[in-house]
Order: structure tokens, then C-alpha cells, then sequence
């Protein structure tokens, strides 16, 4: 039952094909079977059997909610009461968290299950997911590979059936390039349509959660119980949230659809161009109509994110400190000792290496040529979105430049590092949503397809997406050896 | 220093004020703000700092900085922000402030201060909203340092004035003005003791006649009139002797020790942070509407100058009076209430209370809100001078009675037999009895010494104990003697 989507497997518990306890187990069951990924950093089995044993009395009473009794889990950003909250840091290894994150009060009140909590890199500052304190999670297609990052866990995981669906966030990349390089599908909202209360911040303007699922159908039954306003989070938005699922099956005649130039340019690996192409090509017998565009301000992007984020990651960062929760050093002499060995024994290098950017790039007569210069930029790359989609529905392109690099092939080179998020980064800066779909395989390794909307166009992405999935087969491959 | 050295120098003073709101709960988060809880259980996680929380800004603050700025006059932001100030310091949860930088929230305005009968301008730079930081306890906790987050996150006011004061004393006039202000205002408790309300201030001195201003000094966190009046006059001082020597200052932050009565360095401009002020990106842009900003202009109060102003103008006061009941507007209100209720002449009714009533609340250390004798039983007491029942000595004494007691000025007159003699026939055989029994004073007024006048005044007093009323003792002694 565990190669089941949501949408199935919701139909299962209903029709008593099977309970919740049964689904709940044989999840744990496959956790443990294929613990090699690495993809959990905490196990809830006692908590999930309890919440599935709740869920089958909710399921018989006749009260059930689509998710109610569905295994999923959280990435481990999100703050979870009582149980281990580490943001993949060892600063946060002894960290209990004594509150519930918004999304995760979501998700409890549907009724789903938390099977645990899912590794990422350390404070989802990552590709690859190799920052993590955990160690690296491994690529169910290639265990040699990477699964992406930061949301790495949550990727890795879906993409091996151990869970049904889990929630990733993404600051400049971290739920659409890890869902490209694990073959499933993850969906970025637009910048204030998850709350962000209990999530814990990397850069706090650039921050979104979203789902990571098998298929677009499933993204919408998450994104459901995830969107709406918080009113402990000033910065969620209050428009109404729509039915994401009635509008999956519209019709896509006459949908006009953009290929920026810049987005395929020499830079992207060929085959993954050829991917894409075929891809498009399924829209446009779908009745789409393709129309190349231009975002001249695109190539900024990530010179601008890498001011930005790490900017507020340094202040964001500053509350780890060894005073009052988290990693201290034994025996500080004083001070300065405390706060110098507690953070430098405790962050990783390239958790280290964004707060010295950040501090620097805010510092005293650098600010206006960092800082100040990046928010132009912001504004100028949200004009380009702004401007295109008011000339189409929908912005298509690749989501990264290659398929899943091997462990350790970039993990000593930042710069090359960086540019895995090159074709997601400039969505973060506009606050639009995206999202990464299967798109074809090179070399037996996904390849993603992104697809742009409009601010809180959700239920449009989500529409086209599922469209595309009636016509492929690309998001029912699993890796061998996960099937 | 001598006054010549007086006369060569100008002073400059800017002083920097936060005050406390006077909000439920604090500025970012729903816990209370009440003072003096044990440690650490007026902060929740948002106060903490904890992983993934974030601040929701409390609206109750936003319309006291909007009502504060309206009352000085000032340009109310339409569009204001907040900014993180960062700097590591254990009482500081978050690493970094929530203040405003750029864009705060009320811009120039000004304040008019009096000193020595002359009025002046003061200019109001700026104020802004933030949040206060916690506690650091050094003492109790055997070499390490305990940490009380319960004013972590506690909304404060910062008031920035211009570099316009020229004297301690002007300085503290600002400060007492702006103290009544907050509390007319009912934004803030001004309670210094808890520091509701202290003060940062800027000094430096020049050449009288230089345009340029001289290095300044900053001492921090004075939390006193009394201090700030010594500390400023101590650091010009300081500075001037320094200049007389040929010296120069270094720009600094100083500590004013109120045991030594002295300043000393606390940071050079060296060792001063760099704050890295930038947008805070988990707060909206603060939007003042309109509508907003009218209806609160229309619901502020009657403030203090305006207040003195109608005193001086409806009660015929002087401006000493004036100024002493307007002070607090608990004050002016019991004045008024007294006036209304006693129909007592507005003059007496001042002179009551600048007079006995503060003087009693001064010896008992209590203000006009904690006073024994409400307004409605002072109100009594006056009455009673005002038709007659009793004279003012005896209203004394009657006024003492209600101090200590709950009793109404007329359920003590009569309990003590304290009305006037009105009765003009026993005044008259007292009269009679006092002169027959003192010939030889008679016979000295009538050779022309009039002293001996207040002779008999003062024995038909002390024979009827004081209830005899004055003017009628006068006209009918005067009648006798001729």
C-alpha cells in the first residue's frame, strides 16, 4: 500500500481496504528497511501509531479530513512539540521544542500522522544536503548521489516510499531542486501564502513552506491544510485560500506559456534541455500555446540572494548563542568565551561561512553597496516576473543546470554549489510560486520541470501540473530497489 | 570654576528619552508587562527568542507613539518600518533589537519648556517605537550573572530631542515637561523608580559665540531629575577644565555614579558597536491611515499648556499656580472638582491645595492620586470657609481631622464644636469682659499705638477658641476702643 498516493490512500482508509494503524506501520517498517538513506533525523513511532489509532476512530465516527490517518512527516525545521527540533544543526541536537509550528498544528488538527522528522541541511543552507550535522542523505536513485537539499530528507524519502508526503520549505531552491533531482513533485507558494510561525528562519523574507508529494493531486490536498492566514505571523497573507483540487482537472487549451531565453542558454546540460523539450511539447498537444519571453535581470539573482539571505541568516542566527537553549561549550571562561566556542563548536562551515557574508555585507559603509544594492535588485528581477506573467499564464524552464551530482563532487567548492539553485533562486526574490515536476529521466536520474505562476496563482500551477501527470508517466517511476 | 569660566563656554545639551508604555502586553508578543514578577514568567517563547517564533507587533503602541506625536506636533510617518539593531548581549534573547532606524514612526516635532519665568522652544528630533531588553542580575548568583527576561520585549517610546538645551536646568525642565506629557498622555506610568522613564544624555561645550559644536559626551541611563541635574553639570565641568588645560574630548559613553556624584567612561567611540541596522523582514511596514491619525487627534486630551493656559484665564490663577496644578492632570482635575463642588472663590480654592493639601502629600511622600482627602470631601471643607461655618485657621484643623479620619469636614465641625460664633451678642460680652479687664492697653491704643490692635484680636480669639470669625471681631473691637 506504501506506493500509494495521498489521493489513494485516503480512498483505502475509507473503504477499510485498510486502517491507519496498518499504513502507519508499514511505513515505520520501510524507514527502518532503508535507513541507508539517512533521510530521517528523528522517528515519532510511538506518537504516529497513537495519532493513527486516532485517526481510524475519526475515520469510523464519519468526521474524517482528506489527510486524516495519511503517514506523512516534517522536515526538521519545523518546530514540533516535545519532540527533537534540529535544523539539521548540532547547535539544536538537545533541542526539544516546547510549541508546535503552525503547519504542524495544521496537519495534527486534519488528523495526519507524523511518522518524525526529516534531515536537511543545516539550516536549510544547502544543495545537497551534505551540510547537515546528521551526515548526507543518499539519492534513492544513486546511493552515490545527492538528493538535493536543503529540504534533502523530505525528497529522498517521498521519492522511496517512506512516506506518503512531507512538507519542505525553500528559500532560494530547497523544495523544487531536491523534488527535480529525486523525481517528485514539490510545490514552493508564494511568499506568504504558508505561515512561517514555528519555522525556523533562514532568511526570514525568502522563507516558504510548502509539500513535496508523489503527484500534483497530492500537493494540492497538502497545500490545503498548510495555506491561510497566521495571525502569529504578520507577513502570511489573508486572501482566501481556493479549493486547490477542484480546478486540477480545467482544461489547458489556450494556456499561454513562457520559455524565458535566459533560462536556456549553453549552460544548461543538453539532455536536460531535450527533457524539457519534450516536456513542452506534451503542453503544447495539450493545446498550450509557447511563446519565448525575456528576463534580462535574471543573471543577477544570485549575487543578490547572496547578500540578501545570508543578511538576515546573520541576525536570524544570532539567538543561538549557548545562553538559554541549544549547544553550549563546557566550562566558558567568560563571555566571549561562552558565545565564541558555543557557536564555533556547534554551526558548520557553511553555516559559519553565510554569517560571516551576511555580517560583512551589513556592516558599517558596506551596506549601501551590499545590502542596498541587492533590494534593487530584488525589485528589478519582481518586475521581470511581474511583466511577464502579465504576458503569460505561466513561466516554464528547468529547475536545475544538471542531474543529481555524486556525494562530495561539490561540497568543497561553494560557487559551484551555489549555481545548482541558479534557475529557482530569482522565484524566491519575486515571493512568486513554483513548482518541479517530473519531466523524464537522463541517464536513469530525474530531471525537473519548473513551472511559474503568479502571486498566488497556487490552484493554476497545481492545474497545469496535474494535467501534465495525466499524459506522463514520469512522476509513477520510483528508483530500483524502492519500488 | 570660576564664572568668568561660566561666561566663556556655551553648553549644549540633546537628550534621548525612553519612556514605557503603558500597554497590557508587551510590543511583539501577548505577555504581560506587569512590573515586579518573579524572574522569567512574564516571557514566552516570542520574549525568549526561541527557534521559529516571530513578533506581531502590538497595536496599543503604535497608537500611543501616534497619540505622543500629535501632542508635540509633530510629522506622523505615514509609512514607518522596523529595523534589527544587533549586538550580542546575554539579556538580549534575539541577538538583535527590534527598533526603528530609518522612517520612525513620529518625526520633528517640539515641546515649549519655562526656566526662570522665560519660555523656550525645544526642538523634538524624533521618536520611535521599540523593544526593551531584559536583565542582568551580577549580584546573588557566586561570580556568574542570573538573566530576568521579563521586561525582554516591553514597549518603549525613544524621544529624541535636539541638541537645544543650554543648562542642566533647562535640561531637566525638558525632561519634567516631557515626564508630564506621558502621563497627561496616559501612555506611560513615568514610574522612574522602575524605570519606566530614564534618560540618555548628549553634552558638550563651546566657545560661546562658536558656531561649531564641540565633542560631545553621552552619559547613559540616568534615571532621576535630581541626577541628571548633577551629572550634566559635572560633565561640563569636566569638559571645560579639560578644554581650559589645552586638553581635548574624547567622544564617549559615560556612566553617572550618583554614590560619588561623578561620570566615568563606560565605551569609546572605538569600542562601540557597529549595530548593522536593516529592515526587519518578519514585521509589515507600520501604515498610519488617515482616519486613523484624525481619530486620535480628536480623542487627546486637553494638554498641559493649554490646560494652564485656560487656568491662568477662567480661575484668574497666577502662573505659579497655574503651573503647579496643571503639572499632573490627576491634579488639575481635583482642582477643578473643588472648585466646582465647594463654589469656593478659585483662589482659595488653589491656595487649599498648592498650600495644605500637596504640602501633606509631600510630607507623606503620596501623590494627588493616593490622597486621603478625596476632592468631594475637600470640596466640603471649603464650602464651609466659603459661607462662613468656619474660619481658616480653624479649617486647618479641620483639614487635619479628615487626614487621619474618614469623616466629612461638617461631621467633624460638629462633633467638635468648631463653627464660627455667629451669635454677635457672645462675641460682644467677650469683648466687653477683655477690655475692662486690660485698661491699660486700652489706654494705649487710644494714645494712638495701633499695634496693640492685634492685643485684643488675639485674646477674643483664644477666649472663644478660634470660632469667633475674624471680620466680625474687627469691625466690632475697632466699634469699642474708639
Amino acid at each position: 500500500m506504501y506506493q500509494q498516493t495521498i489521493a489513494q490512500l485516503a480512498l483505502g482508509l475509507r473503504q477499510g481496504t485498510f486502517t491507519s494503524v496498518e499504513l502507519t506501520q508499514a511505513y515505520l517498517t520501510r524507514i527502518k528497511q532503508h535507513s541507508e538513506l539517512n533521510s530521517f533525523i528523528t522517528v515519532t513511532e510511538e506518537q504516529a501509531l497513537q495519532a493513527a489509532k486516532a485517526a481510524d476512530l475519526r475515520l469510523a465516527q464519519g468526521n474524517a479530513e482528506p489527510l486524516t490517518g495519511i503517514p506523512l512527516a516534517q522536515k526538521d525545521i519545523f518546530c514540533t512539540l516535545g519532540v527533537k527540533t534540529s535544523c539539521g544543526s548540532k547547535i539544536l541536537d538537545n533541542f526539544i521544542a516546547p510549541y508546535n509550528a503552525t503547519v504542524v498544528e495544521k496537519f495534527n488538527a486534519a488528523g495526519a500522522v507524523m511518522l518524525g522528522k526529516l534531515n536537511m541541511d543545516e539550516f536549510a543552507m544547502g544543495s545537497s544536503n551534505e551540510t547537515s550535522f546528521y551526515g548526507a542523505v543518499k539519492n534513492p536513485w544513486d546511493l552515490n548521489c545527492v538528493p538535493g537539499g536543503s529540504s534533502g530528507g523530505s525528497a529522498a524519502a517521498v521519492a522511496a516510499h517512506l512516506v506518503a508526503g512531507a512538507t519542505g520549505t525553500d528559500t532560494g531552491g530547497s523544495i523544487r531542486q531536491p523534488a527535480a533531482l529525486c523525481g517528485i513533485t514539490g510545490l514552493k507558494p508564494t511568499y506568504g501564502r504558508v505561515s512561517r510561525y514555528g519555522m525556523i528562519a533562514y532568511a526570514s523574507s525568502l522563507d516558504q513552506g510548502g509539500p513535496m508529494t508523489r503527484t500534483a493531486e497530492d500537493a494540492a490536498i497538502m497545500l490545503q491544510v498548510m495555506a491561510g492566514f497566521d495571525p502569529k505571523d504578520s507577513t502570511s497573507s489573508d486572501q482566501a485560500v481556493p479549493d486547490y483540487s477542484a480546478s486540477l482537472n480545467a482544461p489547458l487549451q489556450g494556456l499561454k506559456i513562457g520559455l524565458p531565453k535566459e533560462f536556456f542558454t549553453a549552460d544548461l546540460d543538453s539532455e536536460i534541455a531535450a527533457t524539457l523539450a519534450a516536456a513542452i511539447d506534451e503542453y503544447r498537444k495539450m493545446g498550450a500555446e509557447i511563446k519565448e519571453i525575456s528576463m534580462p535581470n535574471l543573471n543577477m539573482a544570485i549575487p543578490a540572494y547572496y547578500i540578501i539571505a545570508p543578511a538576515e541568516a546573520s541576525a536570524n542566527l544570532s539567538r543561538f548563542d549557548g545562553v538559554r537553549f541549544g549547544y553550549r561549550c563546557s566550562n566558558p571562561v567568560d563571555l566571549t568565551d561562552l558565545y565564541t566556542r558555543s557557536r564555533g563548536e556547534a554551526f558548520g562551515n557553511e553555516v559559519k561561512r553565510r554569517i560571516l557574508i551576511g555580517t560583512y555585507a551589513l556592516s558599517a559603509g558596506y551596506y549601501d553597496a551590499y545590502y542596498l544594492k541587492a533590494q534593487k535588485i530584488r525589485r528589478l528581477i519582481s518586475e521581470d516576473f511581474k511583466n511577464a506573467l502579465a504576458e503569460v499564464d505561466v513561466i516554464m524552464g528547468p529547475v536545475t543546470p544538471s542531474t543529481a551530482f555524486a556525494i562530495g563532487e561539490k561540497s568543497n567548492d561553494p560557487i559551484q554549489m551555489y549555481l545548482s539553485d541558479i534557475y529557482t533562486i530569482a522565484i524566491n526574490l519575486a515571493g512568486v510560486p513554483a513548482m518541479s515536476i517530473p519531466a523524464g529521466l537522463v541517464n536513469n536520474k530525474p530531471v525537473g520541470l519548473q513551472i511559474i505562476g503568479n502571486y498566488f496563482a497556487e490552484a493554476k500551477l497545481l492545474n497545469v501540473a496535474h494535467q501534465f501527470q495525466q499524459v506522463t508517466p514520469w512522476h509513477q517511476h520510483s528508483p530500483k530497489g524502492f519500488e | 570654576m570660576s564664572y568668568a569660566d561660566e561666561q566663556d563656554w556655551e553648553v549644549v545639551i540633546g537628550l534621548e528619552i525612553h519612556t514605557q508604555l503603558a500597554t497590557q502586553s508587551k510590543i511583539f508578543s501577548g505577555a504581560a508587562t506587569a512590573y515586579g514578577a518573579e524572574p522569567n514568567t512574564q516571557a514566552c517563547t516570542v520574549d525568549l527568542g526561541f527557534p521559529g517564533v516571530l513578533p506581531v507587533l502590538n497595536q496599543e503602541a503604535v497608537r500611543m507613539a501616534v497619540k505622543f506625536g500629535c501632542a508635540i506636533d509633530a510629522e506622523i510617518a505615514p509609512y514607518s518600518i522596523f529595523a534589527r539593531k544587533n549586538y550580542f548581549y546575554p539579556d538580549l534573547p534575539k541577538g538583535y533589537q527590534i527598533s526603528q532606524m530609518d522612517l520612525p514612526i513620529v518625526g520633528k516635532g517640539h515641546l515649549d519648556i519655562e526656566v526662570d519665568g522665560e519660555s523656550k522652544r525645544v526642538g523634538i528630533t524624533r521618536a520611535h517605537l521599540e523593544e526593551d531588553a531584559g536583565k542582568s542580575l551580577h549580584e546573588d548568583f557566586h561570580g556568574l550573572t542570573g538573566i530576568d527576561l521579563n521586561r525582554a520585549g516591553t514597549p518603549l517610546l525613544e524621544i529624541v530631542s535636539e541638541p537645544d538645551m543650554r543648562s542642566a536646568k533647562e535640561a531637566v525642565a525638558y525632561m519634567r515637561k516631557l515626564h508630564e506629557l506621558v502621563r497627561y498622555l496616559e501612555i506611560s506610568d513615568g514610574n522612574m523608580q522602575e524605570g519606566s522613564f530614564r534618560c540618555d544624555a548628549n553634552v558638550s561645550v563651546r566657545p560661546r559665540g562658536q558656531q561649531q559644536f564641540g565633542t560631545r559626551t553621552e552619559i547613559k541611563n540616568i534615571n532621576s531629575f535630581r541626577f541628571i541635574e548633577k551629572a550634566i553639570n559635572y560633565e561640563v565641568e569636566r569638559h571645560i577644565e579639560i578644554l581650559e588645560r589645552g586638553g581635548k574630548i574624547t567622544q564617549e559613553t559615560r556612566l553617572y555614579d550618583s554614590v560619588k556624584d561623578e561620570t566615568r567612561s563606560m565605551r569609546s567611540k572605538e569600542e562601540a558597536n557597529d549595530y548593522r541596522y536593516f529592515p526587519d523582514p518578519d514585521l509589515l511596514p507600520v501604515m498610519i491611515a488617515p482616519e486613523l491619525l484624525a481619530e486620535i487627534k480628536s480623542q487627546l486630551p486637553e494638554l498641559p499648556s493649554s490646560k494652564k493656559q485656560r487656568f491662568k484665564e477662567q480661575y484668574q490663577l497666577d502662573n505659579e499656580s497655574a503651573t503647579i496644578l496643571t503639572s499632573a492632570r490627576e491634579l488639575a482635575d481635583f482642582f477643578e472638582t473643588v472648585v466646582k463642588l465647594s463654589a469656593c472663590d478659585a483662589k482659595i480654592c488653589s491656595n487649599w491645595i498648592t498650600g495644605e493639601l500637596l504640602g501633606a502629600l509631600n510630607k507623606a511622600s503620596l501623590e494627588i492620586a493616593a490622597s486621603p482627602v478625596s476632592a468631594e470631601r475637600f470640596a466640603g471643607l471649603l464650602q464651609r470657609i466659603a459661607d462662613n461655618t468656619i474660619s481658616g485657621k480653624i479649617a486647618k484643623q479641620v483639614f487635619e481631622a479628615m487626614w487621619q479620619s474618614e469623616e466629612s469636614a461638617d461631621a467633624i465641625i460638629a462633633a467638635q464644636g468648631l463653627q464660627q460664633i455667629t451669635d454677635m451678642s457672645a462675641i460682644e460680652a467677650i469683648i466687653d469682659t477683655i477690655i475692662a479687664d486690660n485698661p491699660g492697653q486700652v489706654e494705649q491704643y487710644r494714645s494712638g499705638k495701633d499695634k496693640v490692635f492685634a492685643f485684643f484680636v488675639g485674646q477674643v480669639m483664644k477666649q472663644s477658641q478660634g470660632k469667633a470669625n475674624p471680620a466680625e471681631v474687627n469691625k466690632m473691637l475697632k466699634a469699642k476702643l474708639q
